[in-house]
């Protein structure tokens, strides 16, 4: 066991930290989920990538810089130290990046990761339909071949970031005689293409986070295929899992907002009441047991480990654990939690509110805490479905 | 930067594994509650052929020389088969305690732990009692003054105290702290005592990891077997989900012991804080692990004819010894919002 840094991942971090200190905006940008917030956003993402800093483990010739995952994680660290913009095109980035690495044509890599690292192209994702939340086996969005194309009809919902991406990925029937998890295949799809109807939907915090997406005799190249026919199920669960673990959420996020939760409660002495500091200590200790955690899986998939069903697991307990900590945050403000941030109160009580409405999100996104459970009970427990 | 174990401490850790499931069955643990010590000297002997007793101890005194990580892997196999021999107070805590007195109570001691033959028990001011000073050959007791004292057993008065987990037996011991006695006194003392919690609470927090393991495996198994409605009840979601709960708990406490080990071994200046980190997770994932795992269990899990308390009753026990969970939380605490502790992304290892 070897628990200090070597001296090249130490420049690395003093490398990324000087960069991000002289290239984060100081003002913090508007939400990405409204236009002006959206465009400020690709803004920043195109001079993140211009410094070669989009997506650090991708390899050079796709807008990375060949990092390996520990130094993913040490650059996910400067990252959130500096206070940077949450990433607009996380679900290219850190879910369909990782996958179209392992499943992708040496054409389809070419063609779609440089664009997505430098978020030239905003990806949407496309899991979700009105009759598959949970139950994602039960897509009924068919794209049937005709040619050098697959024509999509039905309907996509809940389409993460849909209302101002560029692109949308997720899994259609392309079997229509097919049932539950085969006959399914995994196809990426530009927004822009005859048929589609995007309907932004707003959500908890009332802006358009996600959308429902429309198929109406849409025609895909086949070339937009990712993995085989019918092998859709498969390719979904390399993405899933990377969403579930350490790409999407890595554990710099928790440890910053554990880090802005000890320093509220000591600001705040008269109402951080000494049972409320011993949650904070929790909390503060969980966000460590994650980062060590996360640790400890990449040393294992450095050594040619994989992850596996343990993904849940982590899935679990970052989302709970971000709840929590946003909870406690809003208990230590009283009353000025509910301050929304033009109110005149509303001084020292940060963007608690907002990640409260957000973190809200965590145990149902990616897979809902429950179906995480019953993959963990059946996978890792063995106890029978 | 690996946060691994390497290949070695594994055959190791398998090893031992292995021999405890052969040799310390849920039969020899009842057996041996029902004799006068709950000890078996022979199993003593034994353990120490596998080198578990010395296994802190440098080889030139007759012990395995190897450090805190090696023993936590240990120690977790200890709880899987909740063993009852004093693993814990003799060669997590005892042995490096020796180590650090040195001179002639080291020489006389070391080698005859490492070989099986004595006990040494370990007290502390964080409890009342000492454990295991029933069947110790020496005892290394703190006096009120904050002095340090080796007590040969004819000296001290050792009073048993009836409690809830039969393999771990405690006392209250009286001696009279004087000049002949006394190993170190002032800040030399009240350092030692410190480094022994924290190897104490860190020894406790890995058999606790091995301890919710095994009981999750136990309910797991059992929900599998029992069928009610014309099912397995393992194929109840409210079942499933709250085993669950348990094993994030206990996959996220383990890498914490993890880790403390690694800063007890290397002597880092957070080593008590990890070490609290550590004995908190822990603890709370083997008694969270006890009552959820008695809940899927039912009625059969609430007799004393069912092994399931063998495992729980360890989880109760080791999670109040060395310091009980508010103690632990408290010393978090306090780094968080007294101390200068350094917080935020890219702070975990800064201390490394």
């Amino acid at each position: 066991m070897d628990l200090d840094y070597t001296d090249d991942q130490k420049a690395f971090r003093a490398e990324a930290r000087r960069w991000l200190e002289a290239n984060v905006p100081s003002e913090p940008l508007l939400s990405f989920d409204t236009a002006e917030g959206a465009k400020q956003h690709r803004e920043w993402e195109a001079r993140l990538n211009a410094g070669g800093w989009a997506m650090v483990p991708w390899p050079v010739e796709y807008g990375g810089r060949g990092a390996d995952l520990l130094e993913w994680l040490i650059f996910e660290e400067e990252y959130y130290r500096a206070g940077a913009p949450k990433r607009i095109n996380q679900n290219g980035i850190f879910l369909l990046g990782p996958t179209i690495m392992e499943y992708g044509t040496p054409e389809q890599k070419a063609r779609f990761l440089p664009k997505m690292a430098s978020s030239e192209e905003v990806w949407a994702q496309g899991w979700s339909e009105p009759n598959a939340g949970s139950d994602m086996a039960n897509i009924q969005t068919t794209a049937l071949r005709e040619g050098d194309h697959y024509v999509v009809n039905g309907q996509k919902t809940w389409a993460s970031r849909g209302a101002y991406a560029d692109w949308l990925f997720g899994m259609f029937r392309t079997d229509p005689d097919s049932e539950r998890h085969k006959g399914l295949t995994f196809i990426l799809a530009p927004l822009d293409l005859p048929g589609i109807t995007v309907r932004p939907i707003e959500q908890l915090d009332g802006l358009p986070g996600f959308a429902e997406v429309f198929f109406d005799d849409v025609r895909v190249p086949v070339e937009h295929r990712l993995g085989e026919e019918g092998q859709g199920w498969t390719v979904a669960m390399a993405t899933a899992g990377f969403e579930r673990g350490l790409m999407l959420r890595s554990p710099a996020r928790f440890q910053h907002t554990a880090m802005r939760l000890v320093e509220l409660a000591r600001a705040n002495e008269e109402s951080a009441l000494p049972a409320i500091r011993d949650e904070v200590t929790r909390c503060w200790i969980a966000a460590e047991a994650y980062a060590l955690e996360t640790h400890r899986t990449v040393s294992r998939i450095l050594a040619g480990g994989k992850i596996g069903a343990e993904a849940s697991l982590n899935k679990i307990f970052w989302s709970e654990l971000d709840l929590r900590m946003h909870e406690l945050a809003l208990e230590i403000l009283g009353d000025r939690g509910e301050l929304l941030p033009e109110a005149p109160s509303a001084v020292g009580v940060g963007s608690w509110l907002d990640g409260y409405l957000f973190a809200l999100s965590g145990p149902i996104y990616a897979g809902t805490n429950e179906i995480q459970r019953n993959i963990i009970s059946e996978r890792i427990l063995g106890m029978p479905r | 930067m690996d946060f691994r174990f390497d290949d070695d401490q594994e055959l190791l850790q398998s090893t031992v594994r292995d021999f405890l499931q052969g040799e310390v069955t849920p039969e020899v643990i009842r057996a041996s509650w029902e004799t006068d010590t709950a000890r078996s000297p022979e199993l003593w002997k034994r353990l120490a052929e596998i080198g578990l007793p010395g296994l802190l101890l440098p080889e030139a005194h007759g012990g395995m020389g190897m450090s805190e990580e090696e023993m936590v892997l240990l120690l977790e196999e200890v709880g899987r088969a909740a063993l009852a021999e004093p693993v814990i107070g003799t060669a997590a805590v005892a042995v490096p305690l020796l180590c650090d007195l040195g001179g002639s109570l080291a020489d006389t001691w070391l080698p005859r732990i490492a070989a099986g033959e004595c006990v040494v028990a370990v007290g502390h001011p964080v409890s009342p009692f000492v454990e295991d000073a029933h069947v110790a050959d020496l005892l290394l007791l703190p006096a009120a003054d904050g002095s340090l004292h080796a007590v040969p057993a004819a000296e001290a008065e050792v009073v048993a105290e009836p409690a809830n987990d039969p393999s771990r037996r405690i006392s209250k011991v009286r001696f009279d702290a004087g000049a002949s006695t006394r190993v170190a006194s002032g800040e030399e003392a009240a350092e030692l005592l410190a480094r022994t919690l924290d190897r104490g609470a860190l020894a406790c927090a890995a058999a606790l990891i091995g301890v919710c393991d095994r009981t999750i495996e136990l309910a797991a198994e059992y929900t599998r077997e029992r069928k009610q409605f014309g099912k397995p009840i393992g194929s109840f979601q409210a079942v499933k989900h709250m085993l669950a709960n348990v094993k994030v708990k206990l996959e996220y406490a383990r890498p914490v012991v993890q880790r403390a080990a690694h800063s007890v071994a290397h002597g880092v200046a957070l080593r008590s804080v990890h070490v609290s980190m550590a004995k908190l997770g822990a603890g709370e994932a083997a008694t969270h692990g006890a009552k959820t795992a008695l809940q899927a269990h039912g009625a059969i899990g609430y007799t004393w004819e069912q092994d399931l308390h063998l495992w729980m009753r360890r989880a109760w026990s080791l999670d109040r010894a060395w310091g009980r969970s508010s103690f632990h939380l408290g010393r978090v605490r306090e780094a968080l919002f007294e101390g200068d502790l350094a917080i935020g992304p890219g702070t975990t290892f800064a201390g490394a």
